[in-house]
């Protein structure tokens, strides 16, 4: 079962490295895909087979497909020279340290600290969903708050009167 | 050994029947237009599907070369992975299963979102116009239709106590549940022939306006998949609507049960045709709107509903 778990590790960071070098925008997108995929593999052995499926529903499947969506319609790849100014190496520098100093922490950590074994049994999807309308259930309705503006907000942005004059007549009679 | 048999067993029938049904939506398409169809090569125009195979095998395997390449030889093998890694959750009889996952419907859920990309990153590989209104349309039909497919099964899931295949057909042995949830049914029917994209859904590929939509560029086995794989995903649908809705492998005993689901499974694929036969396309606009405003809260009832009358009698 490790070797798995090591194999899906190796993918989703290589992946995630492809993603954000990546030049296509595209190419970058489909890397990340790549990446969410692995990690719900990683779930799967770690028994956690609802959020495994709900990693590639969701992430992959339905917010990945909007990025892509989105990403298709800009015709982004020619500004390539533009990117290279803005993002010059000396940028990384800062970021690069802080991280640095985050593995460092993160491998002392692991060191230090026991961690907890897992594996000790499968969380079948009734459990997540029973600790979810209980234990988390405020959490849950906030969240769900939370989505709603995000509809209100889109039926303001398309509640808009459609027009029925073709933007030439429009024109025209402005100039009238 | 069993298990090798299985997945043998599986590929074997689900690429025969996708393959066949090129002949069988032929035939059953004139029958039903009143002529005769392709009945020439071989018995009944049966070795038609091997002479269409060798066309597509020996046609240029063109890769344009305005197109972005990798993305455009992969999308089509998308579409058949997602489809043909679904069919390991479903049962053709009681041990006749690849994998009884405990998360079947997710797993089929996550392999259709999946699928899109197939059609998305094709139209949008093709660098051509045609093909990326396609991917558009069949980014936005699918998405929307894959929230209903899902809120459908809940009613089932609810019903049966489990996400696994094989619960749910066990749950069904004191009756089909196409009597409790008729409506999901009907949601789960329409969703289906939104995400194969077939006609009357075929927005995506309509060729009175966009050629062929997101497949114009393709030829020889790369369009030859896209073709297959839409027949595979006809054969999908169908299998779950017999699993889900219709009793699965469950029928009188002097029949094999495998049996039994090869013919719930026909049944709805001619369903498929008939209504490929009868419907005219709706427009783009109509389909969405027919999506939000019709389906969305008839799933969204039907989850409640069943909620709430499971709870009464429990």
């Amino acid at each position: 079962m490790n070797i798995f778990f090591y194999i899906a590790a190796t993918v989703a960071i290589i992946s995630t490295i492809m993603a954000i070098s990546g030049r296509n925008a595209i190419h970058a997108l489909l890397f990340l895909i790549l990446s969410f995929l692995a990690i719900s593999v990683v779930f799967y052995l770690l028994d956690a087979p609802f959020i495994a499926a709900l990693e590639v529903i969701i992430y992959a499947g339905a917010i990945m497909v909007l990025f892509i969506f989105v990403t298709m319609m800009l015709n982004v790849g020619l500004e390539r020279k533009m990117e290279n100014k803005w993002l010059n190496p000396r940028m990384w520098i800062v970021p690069g340290l802080l991280a640095a100093i985050l593995l460092f922490d993160l491998i002392l950590a692991l060191k230090v600290s026991r961690t907890i074994p897992v594996g000790n049994q499968v969380i079948q999807p009734k459990q997540v969903g029973i600790s979810l309308f209980s234990t988390y259930l405020l959490a849950v309705e906030m969240t769900a708050i939370l989505l709603m503006t995000g509809v209100i907000g889109a039926y303001h942005l398309g509640s808009q009167k459609k027009k029925v004059m073709h933007r030439f007549l429009e024109k025209k009679i402005k100039t009238c | 050994m069993k298990e090798a048999l299985n997945i043998a067993g599986v590929l074997f029938i689900a690429l025969t029947i996708a393959a066949g049904l090129i002949w069988v939506e032929r035939r059953l398409l004139s029958v039903w237009q009143d002529r005769l169809g392709p009945n020439r090569v071989g018995p009944f125009g049966l070795f038609q599907v091997i002479a269409d195979t060798i066309k597509l095998f020996f046609k240029e395997d063109w890769v344009p070369s305005f197109s972005d390449r990798p993305v455009f030889i992969m999308a089509p093998g998308i579409l058949i992975i997602t489809i043909l890694l679904t069919f390991a959750v479903i049962p053709f009889g009681p041990d006749f299963i690849v994998f009884d996952s405990n998360i079947g419907i997710l797993f089929f859920l996550g392999n259709s979102s999946l699928g899109v990309y197939s059609i998305v990153l094709g139209g949008w590989a093709s660098n051509n116009k045609y093909s990326l209104i396609g991917a558009m349309r069949a980014s936005a039909q699918m998405l929307t239709y894959e929230v209903f497919m899902g809120l459908s099964l809940m009613g089932v899931v609810m019903m049966a106590d489990s996400f696994s295949f094989n619960a749910i057909v066990e749950a069904q042995k004191g009756g089909w549940f196409i009597v409790p949830q008729f409506i999901g049914f009907i949601v789960f029917f329409i969703a289906g022939l939104a995400e194969t994209h077939r006609l009357p859904f075929d927005i995506p590929e309509s060729e009175g306006e966009l050629v062929a939509g997101y497949h114009s560029e393709y030829s020889g086995m790369k369009f030859g998949m896209f073709f297959v794989g839409e027949y595979l995903g006809i054969t999908l649908i169908s299998a779950l609507i017999a699993t889900l809705f219709f009793g699965g492998w469950l029928g009188p005993s002097f029949l094999p049960p495998v049996f039994w689901f090869l013919l719930k499974t026909f049944f709805f694929i001619c369903m498929f045709i008939l209504l490929r036969a009868s419907l005219p396309r709706p427009r783009y606009d109509q389909l969405m709107k027919f999506g939000w405003k019709v389906l969305l809260p008839l799933s969204l009832g039907n989850i409640l509903i069943t909620g709430a009358v499971l709870i009464f009698f429990k």
